[in-house]
């Protein structure tokens, strides 16, 4: 139980994972499917933000005072880490969120022509017509 | 600045660069796309060749993209394997721009100029994806590959759209089972930096997450190069494709997934890792063997030539999973020729292929009678990569059977051994149920002056690519051991 | 004494080149069938420059290209190589002057891609005479089955379509199910695939594996025709005479002979062989297909299929005289690949122009013949005496030394297998010579006058029965060449 409460978010990544990969699987409506996808692709976004996570710790942005005096001093320049949250998950992120839109983007853009070419969008009555 | 030592960043950006100019020009001019594109993948083939000879004399490079210093900044990675692999997809890449010229027309004149911009971005993607040195990066240039795939495959029209939308679902869930790979490789590394990686893993082998690291990268890339059991979108997505967009499709997807796995499994987990974390490499090899077994079997029942060859690649997928999982050198050395080789094998048939659909207007079997009589530069082109398939001397196929074939010897792996031979047999029969009905004409018409046939060649701007790819099938044959002491043996002799 | 040469791989191109004049000139047959005529020359002068050499003792080498560790693509021309070599190449121009005859007689359609198919053919045929080691001579061997199917099928009509069919099947799947694996077994414990003198494999221990290699070996070059895989060889008698006898009892079946002979005494080795106790089993699977092929070519009525299977019986007792691994047996059934090429060359060409000249394909329709077609007839008995083993032809000295052959092994079965099998070959090849000539007028179904058939089909199987003569009086032709190949061994 305090396992589930310390790596909750983790917990949470699963959960929404399986709840996009259900709606890919099963349901037969395209645009389901695609709102599954992205449901499957945020728990992911989820998952790399929680790695970043840290209790207490402040935006990445550091801020030398840099001290005429003490510009030698090495020890000045030393950065705490646990200070700062990592910002790399976070870029990432922004670039799995773009290639995200792109796909949702072209995924509608599909099934828009599969509904002029089959007037349906749901998929076990476009097999219907396929296999005819 | 010295141009050779920017090679590497020369053959992804000129591309890149060049497809927002085709975009450009084809607002203009719609004449003018395709011979850019041509002059594209001309230079980006004299590139790709360029590094692959620098490689060869000078060592691997890598290069710090905009100078930023690993493991912050990316890196491109060129060695003999990735130099190869970037060859073999420039040169599809250009045969397959200059066949596309009359396809096009015809299928899909009113997109002329989306069609080169998406199919140079491919191209940039498929480039990026061997040279990448960067974890993510690879994810980033997988979607971008992937997504310009889509398009390109969508452009089949009436069945192709509902095939490509599964092809995109599955695919998207491939690539996000990789990107939650790399998460959990960078909960324990800290690093995105292949190499860099590779250096720390040994010391994390015990780690769960590394193993479900190692375990999500492995099924993602598996879902994207259709591996059994996740080979179910592609027969359908490759058949309702039009023939150019297969011809470029069919040969490079599969293979370079197949070359990234080897990149990841060998490079950045290590032989160790990867083998200790199964008994024995027998599972997946065992996987290989049911995948060349099934692709083999449902190639015996199709009627359609297209469709028959898409399940000869899930078969040929199955050869290059088990020859990298036999864990003996030789058996690596026949997957890493076989990507080279079956990628130009198929390159060849599809392009064979798409002259004759071009002609005929169908792919299935019943209606090539008489095609020997009708085109036969084009048929014997069809030959010679259906002999490549097969494994007949002196066709780069044998050569690859003949790695893969001793590796599972070494190894002891004989229901691999087995496996391969029934395979070769099934194409055996497969190309010749077509050669039949080719030379003879169709079934029940035994008279052979039933079908009055006028030959009627495929435009040069088609025959010339194809005959060229069958050339190459033969003569990468004939100097499969330079192949394998310039290139191959780097790679494989540092590995075990 | 390796000479380093060109003129092996000049040989096997005359041919080879030979194809574009040919299939370029579809218009003009005169000038089309010269090609042919100068490519056919070419190849036999080039192999008889070489036979000073090999008698010499010595041998000539020639690496093309390096395909994988230890295995280049490489020619070595030995005395072996140059028996069949020389048969091929002289039986070629032979052929050739048959088949202008007999196809434009018989108005066969494609031509061109006739001719230029069996250019190819000899081309592989060379290739395979002249292999250094068992790749390239794979390599060949495959080509030779690609290019020696349109010919097989060349009719185009539905027998034709199953006896192709049946020809690819066969000779493809034996070879990529049973000689690929095989080979591939061995370059794994040998780490080279070279014909050595002695075999490559001694001092390798294969124990329950040696008899299975030597079984996917045998059966794997499935052109030599062993029971029960032999049925393609029938079926593929569909193809048009001069196929049938340059291709079907010479170049294809006798590159399988030629190859298992390879594999006993260069991969193996007669000596490793004997030594192991396989010298029974090739023998007796050998054996088994002589008798089983000489007592099936009696019930056959079809000439061409009767010639099938007497050549069936013909090479397995090739087979079985090497397989002998004693050194009288080797040269006997080496010797015997020259002495049978030409005695059943002259029967096929014998068959052809009966077809030609009357129609007539079954020999219970040729009673009497021989008062029409007497030269052809006369031909005919000189070749059945060859492949019997009757003086005054060759088959006698090649016959005479495999029997020695099997005395000197030791091997008294083989020995009643020879002789019983002589006799059949005589069951089933006399009756229809003394039914042609020695007939009363009441049987004979040909009226009593002279109608042969066109001059260029008969000229060649009147060569031929003369070189079979002519064998018998210089047999020390063939066999100084293959004893020079045996003072390496």
């Amino acid at each position: 139980m305090n396992l589930i409460i310390a790596k909750f978010n983790y917990v949470l990544y699963i959960v929404l994972m399986m709840m996009g990969l259900w709606a890919m699987i099963a349901k037969s409506n395209l645009i389901k499917k695609v709102v599954g996808l992205g449901i499957f692709q945020t728990a992911i976004i989820l998952f790399y933000i929680s790695i970043s996570v840290k209790k207490g710790a402040n935006i990445p942005i550091i801020h030398h005072h840099v001290d005429p005096n003490h510009a030698a001093d090495a020890a000045h320049m030393v950065i705490d880490a646990a200070k700062y949250a990592n910002p790399l998950p976070h870029v990432l992120m922004l670039t799995a969120i773009v290639v995200g839109v792109a796909t949702l983007g072209l995924a509608l853009t599909i099934i828009q022509h599969i509904y002029q070419e089959h007037h349906t969008i749901e998929e076990d009555e476009i097999l219907e017509q396929l296999n005819q | 600045m010295n141009i050779a030592a920017q090679l590497p960043v020369i053959v992804l950006v000129l591309p890149l660069l060049s497809a927002f100019a085709v975009t450009l020009v084809s607002l203009f001019n719609k004449k003018l796309a395709w011979p850019l594109t041509v002059l594209t993948m001309t230079a980006t083939f004299l590139a790709t060749t360029g590094t692959l000879c620098s490689v060869i004399h000078n060592g691997a490079i890598r290069y710090r993209v905009a100078n930023w210093a690993p493991p912050f900044g990316i890196e491109l990675v060129i060695d003999h394997l990735s130099a190869l692999v970037a060859v073999v997809i420039s040169i599809v890449a250009l045969l397959v721009a200059i066949f596309a010229k009359e396809t096009i027309q015809k299928d899909i004149p009113n997109r002329v100029g989306q069609f080169y911009t998406l199919f140079i971005l491919c191209t940039v993607g498929l480039l990026g994806e061997t040279l990448t040195g960067d974890a993510f990066n690879l994810y980033v240039l997988i979607e971008i590959t992937s997504l310009t795939s889509y398009a390109l495959l969508a452009f089949g029209g009436s069945r192709a759209y509902f095939s490509t939308f599964n092809y995109l679902i599955l695919g998207t869930i491939g690539a996000c089972l990789y990107l939650l790979g790399v998460g959990y490789l960078y909960i324990k590394t800290g690093s995105l930096n292949m190499i860099d990686i590779a250096t720390l893993i040994p010391a994390l082998s015990g780690s769960s997450a590394i193993f479900t690291a190692f375990i999500l990268i492995l099924v993602g890339l598996w879902i994207k190069m259709a591996f059994f059991p996740f080979h179910g979108w592609l027969p359908n997505a490759y058949t309702h494709a039009t023939s150019t967009v297969s011809a470029f499709a069919a040969p490079l997807m599969t293979k370079v997934t197949v070359y990234m796995s080897i990149r990841l499994m060998y490079f950045v987990f290590g032989p160790d890792y990867a083998f200790s974390q199964f008994t024995g490499p027998v599972n997946i090899v065992w996987l290989a063997v049911i995948a060349i077994l099934v692709g083999s079997y449902y190639a015996l029942v199709q009627t359609d030539i297209k469709r028959m060859l898409t399940y000869i690649i899930i078969a040929e997928v199955g050869y290059m999973v088990g020859g990298m999982w036999l864990g003996n050198a030789i058996g690596l050395t026949g997957t890493i020729y076989h990507i080279a080789a079956d990628a130009i094998m198929t390159a060849c048939l599809f392009l064979a292929l798409g002259s004759i659909a071009y002609k005929l207007g169908s792919t299935k079997i019943s209606d090539m009678a008489g095609i020997f009589k009708k085109m036969p530069v084009t048929f014997c082109a069809f030959l010679v990569g259906a002999a490549g398939m097969i494994g007949i001397p002196p066709t780069a196929g044998f050569f690859s059977k003949w790695f893969l074939i001793s590796g599972g010897i070494q190894a002891g792996q004989w229901a691999f051994v087995v496996a391969l031979l029934v395979s070769s047999l099934v194409n055996a029969i497969l190309f010749f149920r077509i050669i039949e009905v080719g030379f003879f004409g169709a079934d029940d018409e035994d008279e052979h002056d039933a079908v009055v046939v006028q030959r009627n060649e495929a435009p040069l701007s088609m025959l010339l690519p194809t005959v060229t790819a069958a050339a190459l099938v033969i003569l990468l044959g004939l100097s499969t051991s330079k192949v394998t002491s310039l290139l191959i043996e780097n790679i494989v002799g540092s590995l075990f | 004494m390796v000479i380093q040469s060109f003129t092996p791989l000049f040989a096997m191109l005359s041919s080879l080149v030979a194809v574009f004049p040919i299939t370029l000139l579809k218009q003009s047959e005169n000038r089309r069938e010269m090609w042919t005529f100068i490519a056919a020359i070419i190849k036999f002068a080039l192999v008889i420059s070489m036979v000073p050499i090999i008698l010499g003792g010595q041998t000539i080498e020639l690496t093309l290209v390096s395909l994988i560790p230890n295995v280049p693509l490489k020619l070595r021309v030995d005395g072996f190589g140059m028996v069949f070599a020389l048969v091929a190449s002289s039986l070629w121009i032979v052929t050739s002057i048959y088949s202008i005859g007999y196809m434009r007689k018989s108005k066969e359609h494609a031509q061109s891609r006739f001719f230029a198919c069996f250019a190819l053919a000899l081309f592989a045929t060379l290739g395979v005479a002249f292999s250094a080691n068992l790749l390239t001579m794979y390599i060949f061997y495959e080509i030779l089955s690609l290019s020696t199917y349109p010919l097989v099928a060349h009719h185009q009509d539905k027998e034709a379509k199953i006896g192709g069919r049946k020809y690819l099947t066969y000779l493809l799947g034996t070879s990529i199910g049973l000689a690929l694996p095989a080979m591939l077994i061995i370059y794994n414990i040998t780490g080279t695939l070279d014909f050595g003198p002695n075999g490559i494999m001694a001092g390798h221990e294969l124990g329950k594996l040696l008899p299975v290699l030597v079984l996917m070996f045998m059966y794997g070059f499935g052109k030599a025709g062993l029971m029960p895989l032999h049925a393609w060889l029938p079926g593929a008698m569909v193809a048009p005479t001069p196929v049938s006898s340059l291709l079907h009892a010479v170049a294809v079946v006798k590159v399988g002979v030629f190859c298992v002979i390879r594999v006993i005494t260069g991969i193996f080795g007669a000596n490793y062989l004997t030594l192991h106790g396989m010298v029974p089993l090739i023998c007796y699977v050998a054996g088994f297909t002589v008798i089983t092929a000489s007592l099936m070519a009696l019930y056959q009525d079809n000439l061409k299929r009767r010639l099938a299977f007497s050549t069936i019986g013909q090479l397995a007792y090739i087979i079985m005289g090497v397989g002998l691994c004693s050194y009288l047996g080797i040269v006997g059934g080496v010797a015997h690949i020259a002495m049978h090429a030409f005695g059943k060359i002259t029967l096929f060409f014998c068959a052809g122009a009966i077809y030609v000249a009357t129609g007539k394909k079954y020999i219970s329709q040729m009673v009497g013949i021989g008062k029409r077609m007497p030269i052809t007839m006369a031909a005919f008995f000189i070749g059945s005496l060859s492949v019997i083993g009757f003086p005054p032809t060759g088959g006698l000295v090649s016959k005479l030394y495999m029997l020695r052959g099997a005395l000197q092994a030791d091997m008294i079965p083989i020995v009643v297998i020879y002789l019983v099998s002589s006799f059949l070959n005589a069951c089933y090849f006399l009756p229809i010579v003394y039914k042609a000539f020695f007939c009363t007028d009441s049987e004979s179904q040909y009226e009593d006058k002279i109608n042969e058939a066109p001059l260029a089909c008969i000229i060649p199987p009147v060569i031929t029965a003369c070189v079979t003569i002519a064998l018998f009086i210089y047999p020390n032709l063939v066999i100084n060449l293959v004893e020079s190949a045996m003072g390496v061994l």
